[in-house]
């Protein structure tokens, strides 16, 4: 792909806690102490910041508008720059990204956060499909998934078993995540929910919220020690009916990854937004990532699954590898629909290929 | 002044419930009419290809489709979910497989309900047929569900149909949702109803700019930090601005018109709001001091009322209006 006119890095991740509810707090007040921490991360205030773009929806917590609630923990007063997408936060730094690359803003502060506690997830995604064909069945999200599973198992992609393996390893590597909902190598298999899945294939139901600073050039040189280039981002979706797709592959994740410049040199980690194990069989495919490729270091959204904030926060742990040093390359990876239906891939480089660019 | 207590946590039913109507269009409105009349329409893609469910925009192309085709109400099952615990609104009340069904003719596939014993009657590849439901409205439960079949495919190759049926077309659909949520409001408004609970209204300060906000909402949205010290405020204050409503709100029995104020109780830096009664509904103004009247049980003030002090000066709330 083309380079991007200008360089721009994630400069600083911050997370909350995912939890099973969190009754005792409004939206605004589980996200300000993640927006507080991202902040100091950086030194910036809420003055500081060029563009605010922010993740939710809500159907989730089944009020209107809610994100303008959410707004007041930014400190939207005198007015800022501010723009908002009814999405998984990935797409919130998307158009930060867009943003920042036309020039009119240095920095960008991008949050999403999402209560599943208050209603029933599983049910409130149904209102998402087609609403002539598809939404009046009310098939769950787990049931969805469920179809998917039986088609790549039907096509000797994976088995039970293989799968049952995929949730144990993302449990297990998120025994090192503090944030993480489900952690541990002891999280039971469980039995079945919509077979082939069992509760250990499903993502937890949880709470959460999370927030990036993205910032271009010599800015995030002065923010971060080590920024995470974003070298490439690219979503794409593919038809809504799941009738017209080959559900044991995903094209369009694919060719977000390629437009992204993932094919152009190998990458070392890869956050993977797969809310299901089979799911991560099927990204694994379409990104062609090896086995040398750790994935879901973090334990991915079998570990935590706040709804739209998952997606950010696989940008958010993999720019936080290249913050800390244990990545030089790294894949984010965003979903948004049932079985994968719209991707999102952001590169994520270390500085030192970051410098060579400079000159392009 | 107080730190803010954590509250017990609070919570209510919260139900939403939506019959949003949806127009069809031509290609949408002929297959649900179809189903209505047993029939299952399809629609040719420019290159030859037949949708089950039928679009009016070709999902690879975006070309325009109108060429309908008639395809079998029999099918192959090309994946499958078996759901051992039914969800409300869900096709089937007993545990049932979900599959993607190509009926014959077809080269998409249908999502609905398979009716099986269990899990291990059902496979990828199997035979099945549309029961159809006994009242057919004109929408996609009037497949009730599919069920085994134990025939091969039939007709195969789709018979070319006009989309048009003896009767009025269904031309559109109520599409009914309802999910049930459980609300909690959080830690600084639980504080604010809780207080309300004994007749008292309190607002949270910010530690930074030292605003008082009524009702808090957790945050300084000047300074986007957490509002936590506890102000007591009021209980009288002043009518900032207001408004004469003339239309009577549904299951609302209070005599038109009335008054509708924006409300800067004593203490508070934000105007909260309230109706205003006790006074002719033409001799309300800005400036007018007003207290709250609380009923017998009541969780908020049923409205306010003036105090019979004279008017606050412009300038004493001119910053909140
Ligand atoms: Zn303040």
């Amino acid at each position: 792909m083309r380079p991007p006119i200008r360089d721009i890095a994630v400069v600083a991740f911050a997370q909350s806690d995912h939890l099973r509810t969190t009754d005792e707090m409004s939206e605004v007040e589980m996200l300000m102490p993640v927006l507080h921490e991202v902040l100091a991360a950086t030194g910036l205030k809420t003055a500081d910041i060029g563009f605010t773009c922010s993740g939710s929806s809500d159907y989730l917590a089944g009020r209107a508008f809610s994100f303008t609630m959410a707004l007041d923990g930014v400190g939207a007063w005198p007015p800022i720059s501010e723009s908002h997408v009814e999405m998984d936060g990935a797409w919130a730094l998307y158009e930060a990204w867009t943003k920042l690359l036309t020039g009119e803003a240095d920095t960008a502060l991008v949050y999403s956060y999402g209560k599943s506690s208050p209603g029933s997830v599983r049910d409130v995604l149904t209102r998402q499909l087609d609403p002539y064909y598809v939404a009046p069945l009310w098939p769950d999200a787990v049931a969805l998934a469920a179809l998917q599973a039986q088609s790549l198992i039907d096509a000797g992609e994976t088995d039970e078993s293989a799968l049952a393996g995929v949730a144990a390893r993302s449990r297990a590597a998120a025994a090192d995540n503090p944030h993480a909902q489900l952690r541990g190598a002891d999280v039971p298999h469980g039995d079945y929910v919509v077979n082939p899945l069992r509760t250990g294939d499903c993502p937890p139901i949880g709470d959460g919220a999370a927030a990036v600073i993205l910032a271009a050039g010599d800015r995030a040189r002065e923010l971060c020690e080590r920024p995470a280039w974003i070298r490439g981002i690219d979503h794409r979706i593919e038809a809504h009916s799941l009738g017209v797709r080959d559900l044991t592959d995903s094209p369009s994740t694919r060719l977000a990854a390629e437009r992204a410049g993932v094919f152009e040199r190998p990458v070392d980690t890869a956050e993977l937004h797969a809310p299901f194990t089979s799911q991560e069989v099927v990204l694994r495919k379409a990104l062609r990532l090896g086995e040398d490729v750790t994935v879901n270091p973090s334990g991915g959204a079998l570990a935590a699954n706040p709804m739209m904030a998952a997606g950010l926060i696989r940008i958010g742990e993999a720019a936080a590898r290249i913050h800390r040093g244990e990545s030089r390359r790294a894949l984010g990876h965003a979903t948004s629909g049932p079985c994968l239906q719209q991707n999102l891939v952001a590169v994520l480089e270390a500085s030192e290929e970051a410098s060579e660019g400079e000159n392009r | 002044m107080t730190t803010a207590p954590q509250p017990e946590v609070l919570r209510a039913p919260l139900v939403v419930e939506f019959p949003f109507t949806r127009s069809l269009g031509p290609v949408q409105s002929a297959f649900l009419t179809g189903l209505r009349h047993r029939t299952v329409l399809g629609v040719r893609t420019t290159d030859g290809k037949t949708l089950v469910p039928p679009v009016e925009y070709d999902p690879v192309t975006a070309d325009e489709l109108r060429d309908l085709v008639e395809v079998a109400d029999t099918g192959t099952v090309t994946t499958w979910a078996w759901n051992p615990e039914p969800r409300r609104g869900q096709p089937l009340d007993t545990p049932f497989a979900w599959i993607l069904v190509k009926l014959d003719g077809a080269d998409t596939a249908l999502l609905h309900a398979l009716a099986a014993p269990g899990p291990d009657a059902v496979h990828t590849g199997m035979r099945v047929r549309v029961r159809w439901a006994g009242e057919r409205t004109g929408a996609i439960t009037d497949i009730a569900c599919f069920e085994p079949y134990d025939g091969g495919p039939g007709q195969t190759s789709p018979a070319p149909h006009t989309g048009t049926f003896d009767e009025d077309p269904v031309t559109g659909i109520v599409a009914e949702a309802r999910l049930d949520y459980t609300y909690s409001p959080g830690g600084a408004q639980s504080r604010y109803i809780n207080a309300l609970a004994d007749n008292r209204t309190v607002g949270e300060r910010c530690p930074s700019c030292h605003k008082v906000y009524v009702p808090p909402r957790g945050a300084c949205p000047t300074c986007g930090v957490a509002t936590t010290d506890q102000v007591e405020v009021g209980p009288a204050g002043t009518v900032t601005t207001y408004c004469i409503v003339n239309v009577k709100a549904k299951n609302l029995d209070i005599e038109l018109p009335y008054v509708y104020a924006h409300i800067a109780l004593d203490g508070a830096d934000l105007a909260l709001h309230g109706r205003i009664a006790g006074i002719p509904y033409d001799q309300v103004r800005m400036g007018l001091r007003v207290e709250p009247v609380w009923t017998e049980g009541g969780r908020y003030p049923d409205h306010y009322r003036p105090t019979g002090e004279p008017d606050a000066d412009y300038d004493t709330y001119k910053e909140l209006i």
